[in-house]
């Protein structure tokens, strides 16, 4: 919980990874450049005094995660969205084990969500069903450009997708995190479409998908489609430190979010470790939508509180003590685009 | 009988010449980017150094700037031939050979790739016009034009200013009418939008804008934390950009 002006806030981190980019765990170069990347992000987007060394960034552990985000980061609940990345590191990139131990350990505060890759066609989809019964999955997080054997990403939209989303109801994972990255089949498509998420979210109603990085590179495309889908939400993950780095970036982000998406379907996350939840929280409850940019609403503590908590709360089943929860009744809302929020 | 150039002219002309070419992502000069690392010119051989701010760049956006970069430092006079070498990129070896065998996409990446990349740039070049169109309009309606009344307005309406001659250019690069009477307001296929629908576009048109420059912030930040003296090379796109 983070307290502010009388105000508080009940902080959910809708994206965190337990990873393990070390040396010992390198495949090949690929892995080597895929933690670097990463890095070269935390770096470039976090304020100079919380950059973490080199070492201590490819491989953290539980004991710093648990302080970094509910000792030191006001969160109440936080989610695990690993990514596996098989083809760059022996173990995988996030920590299956670790992070299952871990939230077996704090059931309170944390979630752990895992992966499947299409691609594995049966074998992944009996893989699924064990996992879901192992973790008691409600969500399942996706990376579509992971790199497998010749092939370099899928989209939601192959029949084999199709299949693993009809688990997935069957299953009760209702949670469908989507993460677009560079690399898909076949590479003279652009790899950051986000059509195929139209597809599956007009087929599959019941289930929710959230778009991580709210489809960036591809935001005017994410907004169009999650504005005409329900079930369709936004993620904030690496969208959220462009708060310190470029204030009036983050205003226009923000406002085309919640005009396009609404204030209900939008969560926050830090996308730890990439960066850490303290700063996130505590510069968006200060953050305001600079005055000479008319054309967006000025944000409200009740937008605030839904985005930290309250919008990945509910999707989650996770409890919210009643003093938490917004003003009733609910500050005025401001202009939407139809079907924002719906 | 013709002059000898000079190498020096012929280096800067080979600059001049890599400054046409453009991110298609990005809507912006590859040397404002910063992602030229060094060009050199030896007796008509020109080599070129590309840099860009993730080894995972997409690979179909990264090919087209090497080829294009490759055509455009061929054609300058004085320089018979040309390397342009993309630098610590995932697909670095297919892309560099693919180029100097002139392959083409398909070539390059073999089964990876089922067509050509003129579709992805068309795409890419309608969501730049989509933007520039954005920024013109925010520019009549700041000098007193109604969001309704854009859809009477013609590129004659526009004042000369960095935002008429970036639609201008943009509208020349998909096949746009750039004729003075021409409408301001169009489709990207260069049909005017109905008043009606005026808007909505603009709105979206916001979106786009905003997408784009969200997207230039990333690399640009990213590559100067890759390569730190790349500061040096990058020039900001436009004023009220804000500082990296």
């Amino acid at each position: 919980m983070y307290s502010k002006d009388g105000e508080q806030y009940f902080i959910v981190d809708a994206h965190i990874a337990l990873w393990d980019g070390s040396a010992r765990n390198l495949k090949n170069v690929h892995g080597k450049q895929f933690i670097d990347c990463f890095y070269d992000y935390h770096k470039n987007l976090s304020p100079a005094e919380v950059v973490w060394p080199y070492d201590e960034y490819t491989y953290y552990g539980g004991d710093r995660l648990m302080k970094d985000l509910f000792t030191d980061g006001y969160v109440d609940h936080a989610i695990f969205q690993p990514a596996r990345l098989a083809d760059f590191y022996h173990n995988g990139f996030g920590q299956t084990e670790e992070a299952w131990a871990l939230t077996q350990a704090h059931p309170d505060k944390l979630t752990y969500n895992h992966y499947f890759d299409p691609r594995d066609e049966q074998a992944g989809l009996d893989q699924l069903r064990l996992d879901a019964e192992r973790f008691g999955l409600k969500g399942v997080k996706l990376y579509t450009a992971d790199w497998h054997g010749d092939s370099r990403g899928y989209k939601l939209s192959d029949p084999w997708t199709y299949r693993y989303m009809e688990a997935c109801r069957e299953l009760g994972i209702t949670n469908i995190h989507v993460h677009k990255g560079p690399t898909i089949r076949p590479l003279d498509r652009d790899a950051f479409d986000v059509a195929d998420i139209d597809a599956v979210a007009t087929d599959f109603t019941d289930l929710n998908f959230v778009v991580e990085h709210c489809g960036l590179p591809r935001l005017e495309d994410f907004c169009w489609i999650a504005t005409q889908e329900p079930n369709v939400h936004a993620g904030l993950a690496v969208a959220m430190p462009f708060i310190h780095t470029r204030p009036r970036y983050f205003a226009q982000i923000i406002g085309e979010l919640l005009y396009w998406v609404g204030e209900d379907k939008i969560q926050f996350s830090s996308d730890y470790a990439l960066w850490t939840p303290k700063w996130l929280i505590e510069k968006f409850v200060d953050f305001q939508i600079p005055e000479d940019m008319t054309e967006y609403p000025q944000l409200t503590t009740d937008v605030k509180k839904k985005v930290l908590g309250l919008n990945a709360a509910a999707m989650y089943g996770i409890e919210v003590p009643p003093e938490l929860a917004i003003k009733i009744p609910a500050e005025p809302e401001a202009e939407v685009a139809v079907g924002a929020s719906a | 009988m013709s002059v000898p150039l000079l190498q020096a002219d012929v280096l800067s002309a080979v600059t001049a010449a890599l400054s046409t070419v453009r991110d298609p992502e990005l809507d912006e000069s590859i040397v404002d980017l910063g992602f030229v690392r060094q060009t050199s010119v030896v007796d008509g051989h020109a080599e070129v150094r590309l840099r860009l701010p993730t080894y995972f760049c997409a690979p179909n956006f990264a090919y087209l700037m090497v080829a294009d970069a490759y055509d455009a430092v061929s054609s300058v006079p004085g320089i018979h031939t040309t390397t342009v070498l993309l630098e610590d990129h995932m697909n670095s070896a297919e892309i560099n050979a693919g180029v100097a065998s002139r392959a083409g996409f398909v070539g390059s990446f073999g089964p990876e790739a089922t067509g050509e990349l003129d579709d992805l740039r068309l795409t890419f070049q309608r969501k730049a016009h989509t933007a520039c169109l954005e920024r013109a309009c925010q520019l009549l309606i700041a000098a007193g034009w109604s969001v309704d009344g854009l859809a009477s307005a013609h590129l004659s309406d526009l004042p000369k200013s960095e935002q008429r001659s970036s639609l201008l250019r943009r509208r020349g690069d998909i096949g746009l009418s750039v004729a003075e009477d021409a409408a301001l307001f169009v489709d990207d296929c260069g049909e005017p939008v109905p008043a009606e629908q005026v808007p909505m576009r603009l709105r979206f048109a916001r979106a786009v804008r905003v997408s784009i420059d969200g997207n230039a912030h990333f690399c640009r930040g990213l590559l100067t934390t890759r390569y730190p003296d790349a500061v040096a090379d990058q020039k900001p796109l436009r004023p009220g950009q804000e500082a990296i």
